[in-house]
C-alpha cells in the first residue's frame, strides 16, 4: 500500500493556479477580507487610542481631602500615613493652606486678593483603579482629621463607563466581522470547489485521499487570507497616518497624544496575518467538506 | 477478485436497485455485465467503487471487504481499480500527459515514475504521439483511449469500464474493446458494462446479464441475451 507524504510544493502551486483560474472571484474575496480587516483594525486602533486617553486620565485622577483646622503637624503627618496605607491609594501629596494660597495667586495673576485663612490644608490623593474611586473617597473621609473632600467621582465613573462600552463594542464588532469574513471566504472556496467538482470526482475515483483533495483548497484560502491581510495592513497604515495628520491640522491632537503607528505596526501586522490565516484556513476547511463525499 | 454475496441495494427514495445479487469475478477474467437501462448495472459499479454501500449482503473488492471498510481505507481500495466512463471525464484544460500525471500524482507518484510510466501507457493505447494534445483536439475514440490510459496508468488489478463505447461509432467502439481485451490479456481483470449487443457477441467472453436488480444469466463465452 503506497502512501504519499505532504507535497507542499504541489499544494501551493495548485492553490495559486486555482486563485488565478477564477481571478475575479478571488479578487472579490480578497477585497472583502481587506474590508473586514480594515474595519476590525480601525476599531482596534481606536480602542488602543481610547485606552491611552483613559490611562492618561487615570494617571492624573485625584481628589482632595481637606484637613480639619484643629489638626497639628503631628496629626497631619499621621493622617497622611493613614491615607497612604489605604488600598487603591497610589500617592498622597500634602499642601498647607499657605501653599494653597500661593498656588492660587500664581494660577490667577491679577485676580481677587484672598486671605490665607480662606484656604484649607489638603491632601491630594491619587487613586490606582478608577472603578474603586468612590470606595476610596469613602475610606479617606471616614478617617479622623478629614473635614471635607472635593472629588470629581462622576467624571471618573464616566471614564470607566466609556472604557467598558468600548471594550464590549469591540468584542461584538470583532466577532461579527470575523463571522462575516469566514462566511465570505467559505463561499469563495465553495464556489472554487464547485467549479472543480468533476476534477475532485476524478481524483477521488483515482484513489486520492480526502487530505490530498482538501489541502490545495486550504492553501488557496490561506493565500487569499495572507494576501488580504498584507494589503489591509498597508492600507490601514496609510489610513491611520492620514487620519492622524488631519487631526493634527485640526488641533484635536492637543487634547491627547495618539499612539504612533510605528510603535504598534508589528502587533497590527501579526493580528491581521493571524486573522487572515484563520479566516482562510477555517473558511476553506468548512467549504470543501461536502465535496469530499464521493 | 470481486465478490458480491446476496447483495441488496435500496436507495433513500425507496427504489430497489438490486435484489440479492451473487457474483464472483476472478483475477484475470474479462466479464461483460449487460442489461437494460435501470436494471442495476450502474449500482453494481457504484458498490464496487464504494460510491454507494450495500443495504444488505457483502461486497469484497481486491481483498477489501467494503461492508466494514474504514473511510480512510477507501482511497487505497480504489487504487486497485481503474475506472473508464462513457463520457471520458478528461480534464479539458490539461494535456493528455497532464491528465495522466494528474491520476498518478493523487497516489503519490514521483516525477521519475511518471516519466517512465506515462510514455509506456500512451504507446500501449496507441497515443504515443499525442501526449501534448488537449482533449478537444482529439477524436472521441482517442479521448476514450486517453481515459483507458488514465485508468491503466496506476497499474490497477481491475479495470471497470462503464459503457466505454456508448459515445463512439461502431469502428471506434471495436477499437476500444480490442484495446481492453489486449490489456486483459496482460493480466488486468476487466469488468465491462455495456448494452451493445454486437460488441458482446463479437468477443467471446463471459457475459453476466442483469434484469430488474437480479442476475438472470451468467455464461462463459456467451452472447448478449437477457
Amino acid at each position: 500500500m503506497r502512501k504519499h507524504g505532504f507535497n507542499l510544493g504541489y499544494f501551493i502551486t495548485e492553490g495559486f493556479q486555482s486563485i488565478f483560474s477564477h481571478g475575479l472571484m478571488s479578487f472579490a474575496a480578497v477585497c472583502m477580507i481587506v474590508a473586514c480587516l480594515i474595519i476590525m483594525g480601525s476599531f482596534s486602533l481606536l480602542a488602543v487610542n481610547a485606552d491611552r486617553v483613559l490611562t492618561e486620565e487615570e494617571e492624573k485622577n485625584e481628589f482632595l481631602a481637606y484637613i480639619d483646622e484643629n489638626c497639628g503637624e503631628t496629626e497631619i503627618a499621621q493622617l497622611t500615613e493613614q491615607v497612604k496605607a489605604l488600598p487603591n491609594v497610589a500617592s498622597v501629596e500634602y499642601t498647607s493652606k499657605e501653599e494653597a494660597h500661593d498656588a492660587w495667586v500664581e494660577e490667577h495673576p491679577g485676580g481677587l486678593e484672598l486671605p490665607v485663612n480662606v484656604f484649607r490644608a489638603r491632601l491630594a490623593v491619587h487613586v490606582t483603579d478608577l472603578e474603586l474611586f468612590t470606595d476610596t473617597v469613602d475610606a479617606v473621609t471616614s478617617l479622623a482629621g478629614v473635614a471635607d473632600y472635593s472629588a470629581h467621582s462622576e467624571l471618573a465613573q464616566g471614564f470607566v463607563a466609556v472604557r467598558n462600552a468600548a471594550t464590549a463594542l469591540a468584542t461584538v464588532l470583532v466577532t461579527i466581522l470575523a463571522a462575516v469574513s469566514l462566511f465570505i471566504i467559505s463561499n469563495t472556496i465553495r464556489l472554487a470547489a464547485f467549479t472543480r467538482r468533476e476534477e475532485i470526482g476524478i481524483m477521488k475515483i483515482c484513489g486520492a485521499t480526502d487530505g490530498f483533495v482538501r489541502w490545495p483548497f486550504i492553501f488557496e484560502g490561506l493565500i487569499l487570507g495572507v494576501f488580504g491581510a498584507i494589503v489591509a495592513f498597508l492600507l490601514q497604515w496609510g489610513i491611520y497616518t492620514i487620519v492622524m495628520n488631519a487631526l493634527a491640522n485640526s488641533g484635536v491632537l492637543s487634547l491627547f497624544t495618539p499612539v504612533p503607528f510605528a510603535s504598534m505596526w508589528l502587533p497590527v501586522l501579526g493580528m491581521f496575518l493571524l486573522a487572515g490565516v484563520l479566516i482562510g484556513a477555517v473558511g476553506s476547511g468548512f467549504a470543501i467538506g461536502r465535496f469530499l463525499k464521493v | 477478485m470481486i465478490r458480491l454475496v446476496g447483495v441488496y441495494k435500496e436507495y433513500d427514495n425507496g427504489s430497489k436497485a438490486l435484489r440479492g445479487v451473487d457474483m464472483r469475478i476472478d483475477d484475470g477474467e474479462f466479464v461483460f455485465l449487460v442489461g437494460p437501462s435501470g436494471s442495476g448495472k450502474s449500482t453494481i459499479i457504484k458498490l464496487i467503487t464504494a460510491e454507494e454501500s450495500a443495504t444488505e449482503g457483502q461486497v469484497i473488492v481486491n481483498g477489501y471487504n467494503l461492508n466494514n471498510i474504514r473511510r480512510w481505507q477507501i482511497p487505497f481500495m480504489r487504487r486497485t481499480l481503474g475506472v473508464v466512463f462513457q463520457d471520458f471525464r478528461l480534464i479539458e484544460k490539461k494535456t493528455v500527459r497532464q491528465n495522466l500525471e494528474f491520476a498518478m500524482r493523487v497516489i503519490g507518484a514521483g516525477r521519475r515514475e511518471m516519466d517512465k510510466r506515462i510514455p509506456y501507457v500512451l504507446d500501449l493505447v496507441g497515443l504515443g504521439g499525442k501526449s501534448d494534445a488537449y482533449p478537444d483536439q482529439l477524436s472521441g475514440g482517442e479521448q476514450q483511449r486517453v481515459a483507458v490510459a488514465r485508468a491503466l496508468v496506476n497499474n490497477p488489478d481491475t479495470i471497470i469500464a462503464d459503457e466505454p463505447t456508448g459515445n463512439l461509432d461502431p469502428a471506434r467502439s471495436l477499437e476500444i474493446m480490442t484495446l481492453l481485451e489486449r490489456i486483459n490479456a496482460m493480466g488486468t481483470t476487466m469488468l465491462v458494462v455495456t448494452h451493445e449487443r454486437e460488441l458482446v457477441n463479437r468477443f467471446s467472453k463471459r457475459v453476466v446479464s442483469i434484469k430488474d436488480g437480479s442476475l438472470v444469466r451468467d455464461v462463459q463465452e456467451g452472447g448478449y441475451r437477457l
